[in-house]
């Protein structure tokens, strides 16, 4: 047990890419966590779609021993976070189990969107921010100039930012000094009935379910019966410990530490994430408040291209579910594409990392449909419902009126790009909230329907600015709107999970892009193929797939008989990939494929 | 449909002749878009490739003649097939001793046919009649294009004169011979196909190989073509070229016989006609593949890999691969499909041991005859000419 004056809690925050996991990589080397031959670049990413895609998905917590300068030995505890907007979750979970947060800015690019983001959660969480300018090893670094950026836009006390390399190590002494000299140790009482926040858990095929929580008051040993208050599921505690990053079992977790508790949970959903733990014989008094929960605000449907993988595929999404609760499914029919799930995620990204794992981790081949999001409507008989699927629209003389989501979002963005930047958020239904500049750079704050951003607004933001503009967006509330179900018909048949919601004033033009795009997605066939949009009867849209004029290999003689027999029979293989509607097999990428938009 | 109607005059559902398929894999360069199993090489040792042919033969001859499943009485050998590389390199001595063991160990059909490839740039008038003496009775030539141009894109040794001077030669030595041209190249437009296989025809052939240009992996071609060095021409036009060479052979009296061979009648090549057939046929030399009472055989494609073998085990097979009667089956349909004549369900039986019914699946079939792809006549199950342009798309919706 180390005493609470001698703990700090912090998280570090920062833009996507600004170097986070690289300053705790370094962290986690100067306090001896691993040595060099354990060390690798962003060792805390260890998913392998997070090495791969270079990003942090999943928030982690490290405890580190820094021997410092006024010759005593802090117990540091560090949470790396993403940066990346669909987990901003995470970000806020860590937030509320800190008493600091590490700021760190990227001192050649400056303030970004998430930078903002991420200090008003510091912020609305009472932290004590540290402000850290990385990347001073890079010629383009400013970091005179984006310290009064920091000052400017986000309006916090810069003066003594630290300026460090996380890659080459520069300064990063200097920031453990100044977290143990400028964030104040945890409160709590080491002899209150114990207490904790139960900041994340995950499954871990070894070890069961595994929870990770921060000590509030008193302590938690092996052997002690333990409560979750909300949930109200009672487990003996197996095994506490920390991750130093490995992981390590301890006697005890006190007040003021955090750690993992391991107690022989089979369900996680006994494991609500913002409940309280405490001691089954002797509770606490008052629970945490806890998080309020994440909404998933992009839906889409996964189907198997198997049908008889349909089994595997509830199995799977419900493992998965297992390390990340915060994405939603529920079963589906489609008359097109049969049984599969409704799937909610927090965004785009999240949407795909999960869609990926399916893939990978469980062997799927998964047809995904259109993303949407949740529209309130209300009928003329007076009933409510939320609509997630498209498809479920009910007849338009039946609707009383339509609610969809907006978004305020904020770009930050250089001067140069801001013309097309503008003319987007225009394009897309925006309403411009506010507009300011700081140096070359402005910022610009709009009011935007959610589904009009769902699918690739941020490509498209990437794009037009060379990559340079950054985006964040917080949920903001519904508001009615002329909203239309376009139905999409290929070879003169409805396929259900192409239809769309669209804002009228949008419909046409959509429906155009999206016929022309299924017109390059699907293959010739034997026969010609119609492609048709439609708002119910009236047809807004056509386009003709022409049918296959020519298909035969040239030569084929004895020796050729094998390799051709091998390749027919891939190619039925192939065809199985291919769902059938009527006689058109649609390739499983076209569903999402249609709706990227070619725009000038 | 009667039997005068097919391919052939000879062609009897009963029998689909025995071929021998005798691999020579040297050439004076590779071509760009070549994948077959060629090589380059300066100076071949033409007794050493003489003896081991000779060796190969008589092991797989012996194979053949203890395969319980062999036909009791030796049968005839219908054809022979020299083809590579460029076997017109071969030593003639080679080709004759080939034949005279090809002799002692089957008998020879009194018709029987022996073609060589021969590239126009590795010709001349003593080779020409050393081959005719032989045995060597057609000739296919790969003249490729008749365009100066499109010879230097397709990297061949010769240009067009020299092309049509050995068009010249072998028809004065050969009884018959026959053209190879490579159409559908790069920025090639129907009126210029047209004019150029006009001239083709112009030479009276009584047999011609008319191939579109197809990109395969491994060759220079496919990197270039993958790098945007040169495009093929789309869909459409490639149709458009293959319906324009169906058409004008037709007229000329050389309609298709199969997807891309021509012929006069009766001036089909019996040898590919076993392949498409679905008959027999020994495969000798580097990379050959054979076919042999439903056992497919293949030998090591590296020269030297298959030379080391035969000289240690008589033989340089890689690989005796049973084929089960599904695969026969499907292998039957890949092939006899596409032949003018088509499919004749009693040889399909007889062949795979699958009713022909059976390898088919009813709702692909119906449809492909509904769109007047395929026809059923009788005993015949038939590509139309429409069908042929997509036979690989018909492939995948019949086969069950
Ligand atoms: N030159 C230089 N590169 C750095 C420095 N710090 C990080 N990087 C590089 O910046 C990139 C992003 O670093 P990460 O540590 O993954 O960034 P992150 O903030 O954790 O990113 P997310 O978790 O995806 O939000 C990597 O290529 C790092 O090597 C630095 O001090 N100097
Ligand atoms: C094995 S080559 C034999 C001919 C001889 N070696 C020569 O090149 O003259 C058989 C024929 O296949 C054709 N061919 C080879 N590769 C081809 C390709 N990639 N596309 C189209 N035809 C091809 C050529 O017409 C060639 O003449
Ligand atoms: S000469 Fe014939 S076999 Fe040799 S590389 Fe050229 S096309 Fe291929
Ligand atoms: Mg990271």
């Amino acid at each position: 047990m180390t005493d609470l004056s001698h703990i700090r809690n912090f998280a570090i925050i920062a833009h996507i890419d600004h170097g986070k996991s690289t300053l705790a990589d370094r962290m986690i080397q100067m306090c001896g966590g691993l040595d060099d031959r354990e060390m690798k670049e962003q060792v805390l990413d260890s998913m392998d779609i997070e090495r791969e895609r270079g990003i942090t998905i999943k928030a982690q917590t490290v405890r580190l021993t820094w021997q410092a300068a006024d010759g005593q030995t802090y117990a540091i505890n560090l949470m790396d976070t993403p940066g990346h907007v669909d987990f901003s979750y995470e970000v806020s979970r860590s937030l509320a189990a800190c008493e600091g947060a590490l700021l760190v800015v990227d001192a050649s690019q400056g303030v970004e969107a998430q930078t903002l983001a991420n200090v008003y959660l510091a912020l609305e969480n009472d932290l004590e921010i540290v402000p850290v300018l990385n990347k001073i090893d890079l010629p383009a670094a400013e970091p005179e100039r984006i310290k009064e950026q920091i000052e400017d836009v986000i309006g916090i006390d810069a003066s003594d930012a630290l300026m460090i390399s996380a890659k080459t190590g520069q300064g990063v002494p200097e920031v453990l000094e100044a977290l143990v000299k400028r964030l104040p140790p945890p409160q709590g009482e080491v002899d209150n009935p114990p207490k904790a926040l139960l900041v994340d858990s995950w499954y871990d095929p070894y070890l069961g379910v595994i929870t990770l929580v921060r000590v509030i008051d008193g302590t938690f040993r092996k052997g002690m019966k333990m409560r979750m208050m909300r949930t109200e599921a009672v487990h003996p505690i197996d095994k506490v410990g920390m991750f130093t990053p490995k992981l390590v079992e301890t006697e005890s977790l006190s007040a003021g530490e955090m750690g993992f508790i391991m107690a022989g949970i089979k369900s996680v959903a006994d494991t609500q994430v913002g409940d309280t733990l405490t001691d089954d014989r002797k509770p606490c008094e008052t629970p945490l408040p806890g998080f309020r929960p994440s909404v998933p605000v992009v839906w889409c449907g996964l189907f198997p291209v198997d049908t008889s993988d349909f089994e595997t595929l509830r199995d799977s999404l419900a493992k998965l579910r297992l390390n990340d609760a915060s994405f939603e499914f529920q079963m589906e029919t489609s008359a097109a594409l049969g049984f599969g799930f409704r799937c909610g995620f927090l965004g785009l990204l999240h949407m795909e990392i999960i869609q990926e794992r399916l893939t990978r981790e469980f062997d799927l081949d998964l047809i995904t449909t259109a993303p949407s999001v949740v529209y309130k409507m209300h009928l003329t008989n007076g009933e409510y419902l939320e609509l997630h699927n498209p498809a479920d629209m009910p007849d338009p003389v039946l609707i009383d009126s339509i609610e969809e989501p907006w978004v305020k979002a904020t770009i930050i963005v250089p001067d140069e790009y801001l013309g097309p930047v503008l003319k987007l958020c225009t394009e897309r239904r925006g309403i411009q909230l506010d507009l300011t500049y700081a140096g070359a750079r402005a910022m610009a704050v709009y009011k935007l329907p959610l589904n009009e951003i769902v699918f690739d607004f941020y490509d498209r933001l990437k794009s037009i600015s060379r990559g340079y503009a950054s985006f964040d967006y917080d949920m903001d509330e519904y508001t009615e709107s002329d909203l239309v179900k376009v139905s999409i018909l290929v070879n003169n048949e409805p396929v259900d999970a192409l239809a769309f919601v669209a804002h009228r004033t949008q419909a046409d033009f959509r429906g155009r892009q999206i016929c022309e795009r299924l017109k390059d997605l699907i293959p010739r066939h034997m026969f010609k193929i119609p492609l048709q949009a439609a708002i119910g009867g009236r047809v807004i849209a056509r386009e003709t797939i022409s049918a296959m004029r020519k298909d035969v290999t040239a030569k084929c003689y004895g020796g050729d008989v094998s390799r051709k027999r091998k390749l027919l029979e891939k190619q039925k293989e192939g065809k199985k990939k291919m769902r059938q509607f009527g006689k058109v097999e649609i390739p499983q990428s076209a569903f999402i494929e249609a709706l990227r938009m070619k725009e000038g | 449909m009667t039997s005068s109607d097919t391919t052939d005059p000879t062609a009897d559902p009963d029998d689909e002749g025995f071929g021998l398929y005798v691999h020579w894999p040297w050439c004076l360069s590779k071509c760009p878009y070549c994948d077959f199993n060629s090589h380059v090489i300066a100076d071949p040792d033409h007794a050493a490739w003489a003896r081991a042919y000779v060796r190969e033969l008589d092991t797989l001859a012996a194979m053949e003649a203890m395969d319980p499943a062999a036909p009791a009485t030796r049968r005839p050998l219908t054809s022979v097939f020299f083809g590579g590389g460029t076997p017109s390199l071969m030593a003639p001595g080679t080709v004759a001793a080939v034949l005279d063991a090809a002799a002692r160990h089957w008998p020879l059909a009194d018709d029987l046919e022996v073609t060589l490839e021969a590239n126009p740039g590795a010709v001349d008038r003593a080779r020409f009649t050393a081959l005719r003496a032989a045995g060597v009775g057609r000739l296919s030539l790969g003249v490729q294009a008749l365009d100066d141009a499109a010879l230097r894109f397709l990297g061949r040794r010769h240009d067009a004169g020299e092309a049509l001077a050995a068009l010249d030669l072998a028809r004065a030595v050969f009884p018959r011979v026959s053209l190879d041209l490579i159409y559908a190249r790069p920025g090639q437009t129907p009126d210029a196909w047209a004019a150029e296989l006009d001239r083709a025809l112009g030479f009276a052939p009584d047999h011609l190989s008319l191939y579109q240009l197809t990109i395969e992996k491994g060759t220079a071609f496919f990197a270039a073509h993958r790098d945007g060095a040169f495009a093929l021409p789309d869909e459409d036009t490639a149709a458009d070229l293959f319906d324009l060479t169906r058409e004008t052979t037709a007229a000329a009296g050389l309609p298709a016989y199969e997807t891309s061979n021509h012929a006069r009648p009766g001036a089909a090549c019996r040898h590919n006609l076993v392949y498409w057939r679905g008959g027999d046929y020994v495969g000798l030399g580097p990379g050959a593949h054979g076919r042999l009472g439903g056992v497919a055989t293949r030998t090591i494609a590296a020269p030297a890999g298959w030379l080391a073998q035969v000289a240690r085990e008589g033989h340089g097979l890689q690989a005796r691969t049973p084929l089960s009667p599904p695969d026969r089956a499907v292998e039957l349909l890949m092939m006899g499909l596409r032949l003018t004549e088509g499919i004749h369900a009693a040889r399909f039986e007889r062949l795979s041991g699958l009713p022909l019914a059976d390898a088919l699946d009813p709702a692909g079939l119906a449809t492909m005859i509904d769109l007047g792809f395929v026809t059923r006549d009788g005993p015949w199950l038939r590509a139309t000419a429409e069908g042929q342009t997509r036979l690989d798309a018909v492939l995948a919706h019949i086969a069950a």
